[in-house]
Protein backbone atom coordinates (compact mmCIF):
# COMPACT_ATOMS: atom_id res chain seq x y z
CA UNK A 1 0.00 0.00 0.00
CA UNK A 2 2.75 2.49 1.26
CA UNK A 3 4.30 1.11 -2.28
CA UNK A 4 1.31 2.55 -4.76
CA UNK A 5 1.32 5.82 -2.26
CA UNK A 6 4.77 6.48 -3.24
CA UNK A 7 4.61 6.15 -6.98
CA UNK A 8 0.94 7.90 -6.99
CA UNK A 9 3.05 10.65 -5.77
CA UNK A 10 5.49 10.40 -8.26
CA UNK A 11 3.21 10.25 -10.55
CA UNK A 12 1.44 13.27 -9.55
CA UNK A 13 4.75 15.18 -9.34
CA UNK A 14 5.69 14.00 -12.82
CA UNK A 15 2.50 15.07 -14.71
CA UNK A 16 3.06 18.36 -12.50
CA UNK A 17 6.42 18.77 -14.65
CA UNK A 18 5.83 17.06 -17.47
CA UNK A 19 2.41 19.55 -18.19
CA UNK A 20 4.27 22.38 -16.69
CA UNK A 21 7.30 22.21 -19.04
CA UNK A 22 4.63 22.01 -22.17
CA UNK A 23 2.73 25.09 -20.60
CA UNK A 24 6.27 27.11 -20.44
CA UNK A 25 7.48 25.94 -23.73
CA UNK A 26 4.48 27.80 -25.49
CA UNK A 27 4.80 30.97 -23.24
CA UNK A 28 7.92 31.67 -24.41
CA UNK A 29 7.24 31.65 -28.02
CA UNK A 30 8.34 35.54 -29.26
CA UNK A 31 5.33 37.11 -30.62
CA UNK A 32 2.22 36.24 -28.53
CA UNK A 33 -0.85 34.45 -29.48
CA UNK A 34 -2.67 37.78 -29.28
CA UNK A 35 -0.57 38.68 -32.28
CA UNK A 36 -0.41 36.05 -33.97
CA UNK A 37 -4.30 35.52 -33.80
CA UNK A 38 -4.74 38.76 -35.45
CA UNK A 39 -1.90 39.15 -37.83
CA UNK A 40 0.12 42.00 -38.52
CA UNK A 41 -2.35 44.74 -38.92
CA UNK A 42 -3.95 44.64 -35.83
CA UNK A 43 -3.81 47.99 -33.73
CA UNK A 44 -2.35 48.57 -30.60
CA UNK A 45 -5.89 48.38 -28.76
CA UNK A 46 -6.99 45.78 -30.23
CA UNK A 47 -3.95 43.57 -29.34
CA UNK A 48 -4.69 44.28 -25.88
CA UNK A 49 -8.11 44.07 -25.32
CA UNK A 50 -7.43 40.47 -27.11
CA UNK A 51 -4.92 39.72 -24.58
CA UNK A 52 -6.97 40.73 -21.26
CA UNK A 53 -9.62 38.77 -22.84
CA UNK A 54 -7.45 35.43 -23.49
CA UNK A 55 -5.86 35.97 -19.75
CA UNK A 56 -2.24 36.68 -21.53
CA UNK A 57 -2.03 39.50 -19.19
CA UNK A 58 -1.77 37.57 -15.67
CA UNK A 59 1.55 36.36 -14.51
CA UNK A 60 3.00 32.94 -15.88
CA UNK A 61 1.96 30.91 -12.62
CA UNK A 62 -1.42 31.98 -12.64
CA UNK A 63 -1.75 31.22 -16.11
CA UNK A 64 -0.51 27.85 -15.73
CA UNK A 65 -3.14 26.92 -13.09
CA UNK A 66 -5.81 28.42 -15.34
CA UNK A 67 -4.80 26.28 -18.05
CA UNK A 68 -4.12 23.13 -16.12
CA UNK A 69 -7.53 23.84 -14.67
CA UNK A 70 -9.57 24.00 -18.05
CA UNK A 71 -7.23 20.99 -19.15
CA UNK A 72 -8.00 18.65 -16.85
CA UNK A 73 -11.83 18.76 -17.47
CA UNK A 74 -11.75 18.63 -21.03
CA UNK A 75 -11.37 22.11 -22.47
CA UNK A 76 -7.71 22.41 -24.53
CA UNK A 77 -8.22 25.99 -25.91
CA UNK A 78 -8.82 26.77 -29.56
CA UNK A 79 -7.10 26.19 -32.29
CA UNK A 80 -5.69 29.36 -34.38
CA UNK A 81 -6.15 28.42 -37.86
CA UNK A 82 -9.83 26.66 -37.28
CA UNK A 83 -11.37 28.66 -34.65
CA UNK A 84 -12.09 25.09 -32.84
CA UNK A 85 -12.20 23.41 -29.68
CA UNK A 86 -8.94 21.49 -29.67
CA UNK A 87 -10.40 18.93 -27.99
CA UNK A 88 -13.18 18.37 -30.81
CA UNK A 89 -9.86 18.34 -33.62
CA UNK A 90 -8.31 15.37 -31.30
CA UNK A 91 -11.08 13.28 -30.10
CA UNK A 92 -11.48 11.15 -33.42
CA UNK A 93 -8.06 10.52 -33.64
CA UNK A 94 -6.82 9.15 -30.66
CA UNK A 95 -8.52 5.85 -31.54
CA UNK A 96 -6.49 5.54 -34.90
CA UNK A 97 -3.41 6.21 -33.08
CA UNK A 98 -4.69 3.77 -30.13
CA UNK A 99 -5.42 0.37 -32.49
CA UNK A 100 -2.00 1.38 -33.84
CA UNK A 101 -0.09 1.14 -30.93
CA UNK A 102 -2.13 -1.67 -29.73
CA UNK A 103 -1.57 -3.62 -32.31
CA UNK A 104 2.00 -2.64 -32.74
CA UNK A 105 2.14 -3.78 -29.17
CA UNK A 106 0.90 -6.85 -29.90
CA UNK A 107 3.22 -7.77 -32.42
CA UNK A 108 5.57 -7.27 -30.39
CA UNK A 109 4.71 -9.35 -28.24
CA UNK A 110 3.66 -12.15 -30.66
CA UNK A 111 7.40 -11.97 -32.55
CA UNK A 112 9.45 -10.97 -29.23
CA UNK A 113 9.12 -13.54 -26.56
CA UNK A 114 9.28 -16.75 -28.15
CA UNK A 115 12.07 -15.77 -30.69
CA UNK A 116 13.65 -14.36 -27.00
CA UNK A 117 13.70 -17.76 -25.42
CA UNK A 118 14.87 -19.85 -28.51
CA UNK A 119 17.84 -17.89 -28.99
CA UNK A 120 18.37 -17.70 -25.54
CA UNK A 121 18.23 -21.37 -25.12
CA UNK A 122 19.90 -22.01 -28.33
CA UNK A 123 23.02 -19.58 -26.82
CA UNK A 124 25.81 -19.38 -30.01
CA UNK A 125 23.98 -22.04 -31.89
CA UNK A 126 23.73 -21.99 -35.66
CA UNK A 127 20.22 -20.80 -35.41
CA UNK A 128 20.71 -18.60 -32.71
CA UNK A 129 24.18 -16.70 -34.25
CA UNK A 130 21.89 -16.25 -37.52
CA UNK A 131 18.66 -14.71 -35.80
CA UNK A 132 20.80 -12.02 -33.25
CA UNK A 133 22.64 -11.20 -36.88
CA UNK A 134 19.16 -10.45 -38.51
CA UNK A 135 17.69 -9.03 -35.65
CA UNK A 136 20.86 -6.46 -35.21
CA UNK A 137 19.97 -5.36 -38.83
CA UNK A 138 16.50 -4.85 -38.31
CA UNK A 139 16.75 -2.71 -35.19
CA UNK A 140 18.73 -0.10 -37.06
CA UNK A 141 15.69 0.07 -40.25
CA UNK A 142 13.78 3.34 -38.96
CA UNK A 143 10.32 2.52 -39.03
CA UNK A 144 8.84 4.63 -41.77
CA UNK A 145 11.60 2.96 -44.51
CA UNK A 146 10.23 -0.30 -43.43
CA UNK A 147 6.82 1.51 -44.11
CA UNK A 148 7.91 2.36 -47.44
CA UNK A 149 9.13 -1.07 -48.08
CA UNK A 150 6.09 -2.37 -47.10
CA UNK A 151 4.28 -0.67 -49.11
CA UNK A 152 6.39 -1.51 -52.22
CA UNK A 153 7.14 -5.36 -51.61
CA UNK A 154 3.16 -6.06 -50.16
CA UNK A 155 1.00 -3.47 -51.60
CA UNK A 156 2.75 -2.27 -55.09
CA UNK A 157 4.46 -6.26 -56.16
CA UNK A 158 2.19 -8.63 -54.50
CA UNK A 159 -0.92 -6.27 -54.25
CA UNK A 160 -1.96 -7.85 -50.64
CA UNK A 161 -3.43 -4.51 -49.84
CA UNK A 162 -4.23 -0.88 -51.53
CA UNK A 163 -1.79 1.67 -50.36
CA UNK A 164 -3.41 4.98 -49.76
CA UNK A 165 -6.98 3.70 -49.45
CA UNK A 166 -7.27 4.21 -45.56
CA UNK A 167 -10.64 2.89 -44.45
CA UNK A 168 -12.54 4.98 -41.37
CA UNK A 169 -13.68 2.66 -38.18
CA UNK A 170 -16.90 4.32 -38.43
CA UNK A 171 -17.40 2.89 -42.23
CA UNK A 172 -16.18 -0.96 -41.81
CA UNK A 173 -14.79 -1.41 -38.68
CA UNK A 174 -12.87 -4.42 -40.08
CA UNK A 175 -11.42 -2.77 -43.34
CA UNK A 176 -9.78 -0.36 -40.65
CA UNK A 177 -8.26 -3.03 -38.74
CA UNK A 178 -7.09 -4.56 -41.77
CA UNK A 179 -5.46 -1.38 -43.37
CA UNK A 180 -3.27 -0.83 -39.96
CA UNK A 181 -2.00 -4.28 -40.17
CA UNK A 182 1.52 -3.22 -42.46
CA UNK A 183 1.93 0.11 -40.34
CA UNK A 184 1.67 -1.55 -36.98
CA UNK A 185 4.38 -4.04 -38.64
CA UNK A 186 6.52 -1.64 -39.50
CA UNK A 187 6.19 0.23 -36.18
CA UNK A 188 6.53 -3.29 -34.60
CA UNK A 189 9.84 -5.16 -35.78
CA UNK A 190 12.31 -2.63 -35.03
CA UNK A 191 11.40 -2.69 -31.79
CA UNK A 192 10.71 -6.42 -31.52
CA UNK A 193 14.14 -7.30 -32.67
CA UNK A 194 15.08 -4.69 -29.61
CA UNK A 195 12.84 -7.06 -27.36
CA UNK A 196 14.03 -10.04 -28.87
CA UNK A 197 17.54 -9.19 -27.71
CA UNK A 198 16.85 -7.94 -24.12
CA UNK A 199 14.67 -10.71 -23.86
CA UNK A 200 17.47 -13.17 -24.75
CA UNK A 201 20.06 -11.61 -22.49
CA UNK A 202 17.45 -11.50 -19.64
CA UNK A 203 16.84 -15.28 -20.10
CA UNK A 204 20.34 -16.27 -20.22
CA UNK A 205 21.11 -14.45 -17.03
CA UNK A 206 18.82 -16.13 -15.36
CA UNK A 207 19.80 -19.60 -16.86
CA UNK A 208 23.18 -19.25 -15.07
CA UNK A 209 21.34 -19.08 -11.66
CA UNK A 210 21.65 -21.40 -9.18
CA UNK A 211 17.88 -21.54 -9.00
CA UNK A 212 17.96 -23.38 -12.66
CA UNK A 213 20.57 -25.75 -11.43
CA UNK A 214 18.20 -27.15 -8.79
CA UNK A 215 15.26 -26.73 -10.94
CA UNK A 216 17.42 -29.47 -13.37
CA UNK A 217 18.75 -31.16 -11.13
CA UNK A 218 14.99 -32.41 -9.71
CA UNK A 219 14.78 -33.90 -13.12
CA UNK A 220 12.65 -30.77 -14.71
CA UNK A 221 12.60 -31.25 -18.69
CA UNK A 222 13.89 -27.90 -20.32
CA UNK A 223 10.34 -26.02 -21.50
CA UNK A 224 9.21 -26.74 -17.91
CA UNK A 225 12.08 -25.23 -16.34
CA UNK A 226 11.97 -22.09 -18.71
CA UNK A 227 7.88 -21.60 -18.40
CA UNK A 228 7.71 -22.17 -14.93
CA UNK A 229 10.88 -21.06 -13.20
CA UNK A 230 12.84 -18.47 -16.17
CA UNK A 231 10.49 -16.68 -17.86
CA UNK A 232 8.82 -15.24 -15.02
CA UNK A 233 12.23 -13.93 -13.73
CA UNK A 234 13.41 -13.18 -17.23
CA UNK A 235 10.77 -11.22 -17.65
CA UNK A 236 10.84 -8.44 -14.87
CA UNK A 237 13.60 -6.14 -16.51
CA UNK A 238 11.89 -6.61 -20.09
CA UNK A 239 8.75 -5.33 -18.56
CA UNK A 240 10.52 -1.88 -17.97
CA UNK A 241 11.65 -1.96 -21.59
CA UNK A 242 8.22 -2.79 -22.80
CA UNK A 243 6.66 0.23 -21.21
CA UNK A 244 9.41 2.27 -22.72
CA UNK A 245 8.31 0.90 -26.19
CA UNK A 246 4.81 1.86 -25.91
CA UNK A 247 5.78 5.74 -25.81
CA UNK A 248 8.01 4.93 -28.55
CA UNK A 249 5.59 3.09 -30.98
CA UNK A 250 3.41 6.22 -29.80
CA UNK A 251 5.75 8.27 -30.91
CA UNK A 252 6.56 6.53 -34.44
CA UNK A 253 2.60 6.08 -35.37
CA UNK A 254 2.94 9.51 -36.01
CA UNK A 255 5.57 9.32 -38.27
CA UNK A 256 4.08 5.87 -39.93
CA UNK A 257 1.14 7.69 -40.71
CA UNK A 258 2.50 9.92 -43.20
CA UNK A 259 3.54 6.92 -45.06
CA UNK A 260 0.11 4.84 -45.06
CA UNK A 261 -1.68 8.24 -45.64
CA UNK A 262 -3.67 7.64 -41.85
CA UNK A 263 -5.39 10.82 -40.55
CA UNK A 264 -4.76 10.83 -37.32
CA UNK A 265 -2.83 13.03 -34.23
CA UNK A 266 0.17 12.70 -36.44
CA UNK A 267 -1.09 14.27 -39.82
CA UNK A 268 -2.67 17.13 -37.61
CA UNK A 269 0.28 17.46 -35.08
CA UNK A 270 2.40 18.47 -38.34
CA UNK A 271 0.35 20.71 -40.04
CA UNK A 272 -0.04 22.44 -36.46
CA UNK A 273 3.81 22.64 -36.44
CA UNK A 274 3.88 23.63 -39.59
CA UNK A 275 0.70 26.58 -39.25
CA UNK A 276 2.22 27.47 -35.51
CA UNK A 277 -0.94 26.79 -34.24
CA UNK A 278 -0.03 26.44 -30.87
CA UNK A 279 -3.06 25.21 -28.82
CA UNK A 280 -3.22 22.31 -30.86
CA UNK A 281 0.18 21.39 -30.55
CA UNK A 282 0.37 22.00 -26.75
CA UNK A 283 -3.10 19.35 -26.42
CA UNK A 284 -1.56 16.79 -28.46
CA UNK A 285 1.88 16.79 -26.99
CA UNK A 286 0.02 17.04 -23.06
CA UNK A 287 -2.34 14.64 -24.19
CA UNK A 288 0.70 11.81 -25.11
CA UNK A 289 2.74 12.81 -22.17
CA UNK A 290 0.28 12.04 -20.49
CA UNK A 291 -0.75 8.47 -21.11
CA UNK A 292 3.01 7.82 -21.12
CA UNK A 293 3.62 8.84 -17.90
CA UNK A 294 0.32 6.93 -16.96
CA UNK A 295 1.49 3.86 -18.79
CA UNK A 296 4.81 3.92 -16.74
CA UNK A 297 2.93 4.25 -13.54
CA UNK A 298 0.63 1.19 -14.30
CA UNK A 299 3.73 -1.34 -15.45
CA UNK A 300 5.66 0.21 -11.61
CA UNK A 301 2.49 -0.75 -9.95
CA UNK A 302 2.39 -4.18 -12.21
CA UNK A 303 6.00 -4.38 -10.93
CA UNK A 304 5.56 -4.00 -7.33
CA UNK A 305 2.99 -6.82 -7.60
CA UNK A 306 5.16 -9.33 -10.08
CA UNK A 307 8.34 -8.89 -7.72
CA UNK A 308 7.53 -8.26 -4.17
CA UNK A 309 11.33 -7.41 -3.51
CA UNK A 310 10.86 -3.82 -5.59
CA UNK A 311 7.70 -3.47 -3.50
CA UNK A 312 10.21 -3.62 -0.05
CA UNK A 313 13.03 -1.26 -1.51
CA UNK A 314 10.90 1.78 -1.67
CA UNK B 1 33.52 -19.13 -23.50
CA UNK B 2 35.86 -18.85 -26.20
CA UNK B 3 32.42 -18.68 -28.62
CA UNK B 4 31.71 -15.82 -26.75
CA UNK B 5 34.80 -14.08 -27.07
CA UNK B 6 35.24 -14.47 -30.51
CA UNK B 7 31.83 -12.64 -30.73
CA UNK B 8 32.64 -9.65 -29.28
CA UNK B 9 35.48 -8.32 -30.92
CA UNK B 10 33.58 -9.49 -34.37
CA UNK B 11 30.98 -7.12 -33.37
CA UNK B 12 33.08 -4.16 -32.82
CA UNK B 13 35.24 -5.18 -36.03
CA UNK B 14 32.38 -5.06 -38.79
CA UNK B 15 30.69 -1.97 -36.77
CA UNK B 16 34.55 -0.52 -36.91
CA UNK B 17 34.52 -1.25 -40.71
CA UNK B 18 30.69 -0.56 -41.25
CA UNK B 19 31.28 2.96 -39.74
CA UNK B 20 34.64 3.66 -41.78
CA UNK B 21 33.06 2.75 -44.98
CA UNK B 22 30.08 5.15 -44.38
CA UNK B 23 32.83 7.92 -43.23
CA UNK B 24 34.88 7.02 -46.31
CA UNK B 25 32.03 6.95 -48.89
CA UNK B 26 30.55 10.62 -46.96
CA UNK B 27 34.32 12.39 -46.85
CA UNK B 28 34.81 11.08 -50.54
CA UNK B 29 31.22 13.32 -51.26
CA UNK B 30 32.58 16.33 -49.82
CA UNK B 31 35.15 16.14 -52.76
CA UNK B 32 33.76 14.97 -55.34
CA UNK B 33 30.23 13.41 -56.13
CA UNK B 34 30.00 11.98 -59.97
CA UNK B 35 27.43 14.24 -61.50
CA UNK B 36 26.33 17.71 -59.42
CA UNK B 37 23.58 16.65 -56.40
CA UNK B 38 21.56 19.58 -57.87
CA UNK B 39 21.92 19.28 -61.64
CA UNK B 40 18.42 18.47 -63.24
CA UNK B 41 18.77 16.70 -66.32
CA UNK B 42 15.56 15.96 -68.33
CA UNK B 43 16.20 13.25 -70.46
CA UNK B 44 17.39 11.09 -67.12
CA UNK B 45 14.35 11.42 -65.55
CA UNK B 46 13.58 8.05 -63.29
CA UNK B 47 16.69 6.40 -65.36
CA UNK B 48 16.88 3.12 -63.52
CA UNK B 49 20.47 2.23 -62.17
CA UNK B 50 23.40 1.73 -64.87
CA UNK B 51 26.44 2.14 -65.33
CA UNK B 52 26.09 6.04 -65.97
CA UNK B 53 24.12 5.89 -62.37
CA UNK B 54 24.49 3.60 -60.25
CA UNK B 55 21.73 4.58 -58.32
CA UNK B 56 19.82 5.61 -61.14
CA UNK B 57 17.87 8.81 -61.16
CA UNK B 58 14.97 10.76 -59.78
CA UNK B 59 12.12 12.47 -60.90
CA UNK B 60 14.22 15.81 -62.13
CA UNK B 61 17.06 13.48 -63.71
CA UNK B 62 19.23 14.30 -60.43
CA UNK B 63 22.01 11.67 -60.23
CA UNK B 64 20.65 9.72 -56.91
CA UNK B 65 24.34 8.39 -55.91
CA UNK B 66 25.59 11.88 -55.50
CA UNK B 67 22.39 12.97 -53.88
CA UNK B 68 23.03 10.12 -51.29
CA UNK B 69 26.87 10.71 -51.11
CA UNK B 70 25.53 14.64 -49.72
CA UNK B 71 22.58 13.61 -47.98
CA UNK B 72 24.67 10.90 -46.09
CA UNK B 73 26.74 14.10 -44.81
CA UNK B 74 24.25 16.01 -43.81
CA UNK B 75 22.85 13.31 -41.44
CA UNK B 76 26.43 12.29 -40.17
CA UNK B 77 27.09 15.76 -39.48
CA UNK B 78 23.74 16.32 -37.67
CA UNK B 79 24.33 13.28 -35.92
CA UNK B 80 27.81 14.24 -34.73
CA UNK B 81 26.82 17.60 -33.77
CA UNK B 82 24.31 16.10 -31.62
CA UNK B 83 26.30 13.95 -29.84
CA UNK B 84 28.67 17.09 -29.27
CA UNK B 85 26.35 19.20 -27.80
CA UNK B 86 23.95 16.32 -25.75
CA UNK B 87 27.25 14.11 -24.84
CA UNK B 88 28.84 17.30 -23.69
CA UNK B 89 26.73 19.13 -21.81
CA UNK B 90 25.36 15.40 -20.46
CA UNK B 91 28.96 14.31 -19.53
CA UNK B 92 29.34 17.38 -17.09
CA UNK B 93 25.98 17.49 -15.66
CA UNK B 94 26.52 13.24 -14.44
CA UNK B 95 30.07 14.11 -13.50
CA UNK B 96 29.26 16.85 -11.48
CA UNK B 97 25.82 15.43 -9.96
CA UNK B 98 27.09 12.21 -9.40
CA UNK B 99 30.50 12.60 -7.70
CA UNK B 100 29.44 15.91 -5.82
CA UNK B 101 25.59 13.98 -4.95
CA UNK B 102 23.14 15.97 -2.63
CA UNK B 103 19.83 17.62 -3.10
CA UNK B 104 21.00 19.71 -6.81
CA UNK B 105 21.43 15.82 -7.58
CA UNK B 106 17.92 15.21 -6.49
CA UNK B 107 16.35 17.34 -8.04
CA UNK B 108 17.95 17.16 -11.45
CA UNK B 109 17.16 13.05 -11.67
CA UNK B 110 13.44 14.13 -10.87
CA UNK B 111 13.80 15.78 -13.64
CA UNK B 112 15.56 13.70 -16.01
CA UNK B 113 13.14 11.04 -15.21
CA UNK B 114 10.38 12.99 -16.54
CA UNK B 115 12.21 13.79 -19.50
CA UNK B 116 13.66 10.23 -20.27
CA UNK B 117 10.37 9.25 -20.21
CA UNK B 118 9.24 11.03 -22.86
CA UNK B 119 9.87 9.98 -26.44
CA UNK B 120 12.57 11.84 -27.85
CA UNK B 121 11.18 12.34 -31.17
CA UNK B 122 8.24 14.29 -29.88
CA UNK B 123 10.29 16.45 -27.47
CA UNK B 124 12.17 17.49 -30.65
CA UNK B 125 9.26 18.29 -32.49
CA UNK B 126 8.17 20.25 -29.29
CA UNK B 127 11.56 21.90 -29.88
CA UNK B 128 10.88 22.27 -33.37
CA UNK B 129 7.46 24.27 -33.66
CA UNK B 130 8.96 27.03 -31.62
CA UNK B 131 12.56 27.40 -33.20
CA UNK B 132 11.16 25.90 -36.33
CA UNK B 133 12.97 23.76 -38.75
CA UNK B 134 16.09 23.50 -40.52
CA UNK B 135 19.16 21.60 -40.19
CA UNK B 136 21.10 23.38 -36.98
CA UNK B 137 17.31 23.95 -35.17
CA UNK B 138 17.25 20.01 -35.27
CA UNK B 139 20.98 19.97 -34.41
CA UNK B 140 20.04 22.13 -31.13
CA UNK B 141 16.47 20.12 -30.25
CA UNK B 142 18.09 16.57 -30.71
CA UNK B 143 21.08 17.76 -28.78
CA UNK B 144 18.85 19.48 -25.99
CA UNK B 145 16.47 16.19 -26.02
CA UNK B 146 19.51 14.24 -25.72
CA UNK B 147 21.33 15.16 -22.70
CA UNK B 148 19.31 13.44 -19.62
CA UNK B 149 20.41 10.04 -21.18
CA UNK B 150 23.74 10.98 -20.76
CA UNK B 151 23.62 12.64 -17.63
CA UNK B 152 22.33 9.47 -16.26
CA UNK B 153 24.87 7.13 -17.98
CA UNK B 154 27.24 8.96 -17.03
CA UNK B 155 26.36 10.00 -13.07
CA UNK B 156 25.78 6.08 -12.89
CA UNK B 157 29.26 5.77 -13.58
CA UNK B 158 30.60 8.45 -11.40
CA UNK B 159 29.02 6.79 -8.53
CA UNK B 160 30.27 3.40 -8.68
CA UNK B 161 33.81 4.78 -9.36
CA UNK B 162 34.11 7.72 -6.74
CA UNK B 163 34.04 5.35 -3.67
CA UNK B 164 37.12 3.34 -5.25
CA UNK B 165 40.20 2.91 -3.95
CA UNK B 166 42.06 4.80 -6.15
CA UNK B 167 39.89 8.01 -5.69
CA UNK B 168 39.96 8.01 -1.90
CA UNK B 169 44.22 7.58 -2.32
CA UNK B 170 44.44 10.46 -4.99
CA UNK B 171 42.31 12.61 -2.55
CA UNK B 172 44.54 11.66 0.34
CA UNK B 173 47.60 12.76 -2.04
CA UNK B 174 45.90 16.22 -2.41
CA UNK B 175 44.60 15.96 -6.10
CA UNK B 176 41.85 18.56 -6.39
CA UNK B 177 37.62 17.50 -7.24
CA UNK B 178 38.09 18.92 -10.91
CA UNK B 179 41.47 16.51 -11.31
CA UNK B 180 39.59 13.82 -9.79
CA UNK B 181 36.80 13.75 -12.29
CA UNK B 182 38.44 14.15 -15.13
CA UNK B 183 42.04 13.00 -14.72
CA UNK B 184 41.42 10.11 -12.87
CA UNK B 185 37.82 9.21 -13.43
CA UNK B 186 36.55 9.77 -16.47
CA UNK B 187 39.14 7.65 -17.99
CA UNK B 188 37.73 4.75 -16.50
CA UNK B 189 34.36 5.49 -17.34
CA UNK B 190 35.57 5.98 -21.31
CA UNK B 191 34.29 2.80 -22.42
CA UNK B 192 30.10 3.10 -21.18
CA UNK B 193 30.66 6.71 -22.43
CA UNK B 194 31.48 5.91 -25.89
CA UNK B 195 29.04 3.16 -26.04
CA UNK B 196 26.41 6.06 -24.80
CA UNK B 197 27.88 8.40 -27.17
CA UNK B 198 27.63 5.54 -30.11
CA UNK B 199 24.27 4.86 -29.23
CA UNK B 200 23.38 8.58 -29.48
CA UNK B 201 24.46 9.20 -32.52
CA UNK B 202 22.43 6.54 -33.94
CA UNK B 203 19.32 7.78 -32.58
CA UNK B 204 20.47 10.82 -33.80
CA UNK B 205 20.26 9.67 -37.25
CA UNK B 206 17.27 7.97 -36.49
CA UNK B 207 15.57 11.13 -35.10
CA UNK B 208 17.15 13.33 -37.84
CA UNK B 209 15.82 11.28 -41.24
CA UNK B 210 12.74 10.71 -39.57
CA UNK B 211 12.36 14.03 -39.16
CA UNK B 212 13.38 15.14 -42.37
CA UNK B 213 10.77 12.78 -43.66
CA UNK B 214 8.00 14.58 -42.24
CA UNK B 215 9.38 17.43 -43.59
CA UNK B 216 10.17 19.12 -40.60
CA UNK B 217 13.74 18.49 -40.49
CA UNK B 218 16.52 19.61 -42.70
CA UNK B 219 15.49 22.07 -45.21
CA UNK B 220 16.28 22.28 -48.99
CA UNK B 221 19.12 22.98 -50.01
CA UNK B 222 20.56 20.89 -47.63
CA UNK B 223 20.48 17.64 -49.02
CA UNK B 224 18.42 14.81 -46.80
CA UNK B 225 18.10 11.43 -46.65
CA UNK B 226 14.87 11.20 -45.05
CA UNK B 227 13.30 13.85 -47.38
CA UNK B 228 14.51 11.81 -50.20
CA UNK B 229 12.58 9.56 -48.73
CA UNK B 230 9.50 11.39 -48.78
CA UNK B 231 9.92 12.65 -52.08
CA UNK B 232 10.25 9.12 -53.52
CA UNK B 233 7.50 7.74 -52.39
CA UNK B 234 5.28 9.12 -54.67
CA UNK B 235 6.80 7.38 -57.25
CA UNK B 236 7.56 4.21 -55.65
CA UNK B 237 5.73 2.38 -58.20
CA UNK B 238 7.82 3.50 -61.25
CA UNK B 239 10.58 3.77 -59.38
CA UNK B 240 11.51 1.83 -55.90
CA UNK B 241 15.36 3.09 -56.47
CA UNK B 242 14.90 6.68 -55.41
CA UNK B 243 13.45 4.90 -52.29
CA UNK B 244 15.91 1.88 -51.92
CA UNK B 245 19.00 3.78 -51.64
CA UNK B 246 18.65 6.77 -49.41
CA UNK B 247 17.30 4.03 -47.28
CA UNK B 248 19.95 1.84 -47.12
CA UNK B 249 21.99 4.67 -46.49
CA UNK B 250 20.18 5.11 -43.11
CA UNK B 251 20.58 1.77 -42.39
CA UNK B 252 24.40 1.17 -42.75
CA UNK B 253 24.90 4.63 -41.11
CA UNK B 254 22.68 3.31 -38.37
CA UNK B 255 23.84 -0.08 -38.28
CA UNK B 256 27.70 0.53 -37.99
CA UNK B 257 27.29 2.58 -34.80
CA UNK B 258 25.02 0.45 -33.11
CA UNK B 259 27.48 -2.73 -33.60
CA UNK B 260 30.46 -0.33 -32.63
CA UNK B 261 28.33 0.52 -29.35
CA UNK B 262 27.79 -3.17 -28.78
CA UNK B 263 31.96 -4.25 -28.94
CA UNK B 264 32.43 -1.50 -27.11
CA UNK B 265 29.72 -2.04 -24.36
CA UNK B 266 31.09 -5.90 -23.95
CA UNK B 267 34.83 -4.42 -24.45
CA UNK B 268 34.53 -2.64 -21.51
CA UNK B 269 32.35 -4.44 -19.14
CA UNK B 270 31.07 -7.69 -18.35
Amino acid sequence: MKYIVKKTGTLIITLLIVSFLSFMAFSVIPGDAAKSKLGTEATKEQVEALQHEMGLDKPVLVRYGLWLKDFVTGDMGESYSYSMPVQEMIADKIPVNLTMVLMGFFIILLFSIPLGIFTASHEGGMLDRFLMTCNQVVMSVPGFFLGILITYVFGLVLKWFTPGAYVSPSENFGGFLAYLIAPSIAIALPKSAMAVKMLRSSVITQLHMDYVRTAFSRGNRTGRVLGRHVLKNALIPVLTFWAMTIADIMANSIILEQVFTIPGMGSLLITSISNRDYPVVQGIIVLIAAMVVLINFTVDILYGKIDPRIRMDA
Amino acid sequence: MRKDRKNKSGNLIIGASLAGFMLLFLLIGLLYTPYDPDAMSGGAKFAAPSLAHLFGCDQFGRDILSRVMKGTGTTFFVGAATVMIGGGIGLLVGAFTGYFGGWLDEILMRFNDAVVSFPSILLALVFISILGPGKYNVILALGVVFIPSFARMTRSEFISQREMDYVKSARLMGASHLRIMFIHILPNTLPTVLATAAIGFNNAVLAEAGMSYLGIGVQPPDASLGRMLSESQAYLATAPWCALFPGVAVILLALGFSLLSDGLQKKGGK
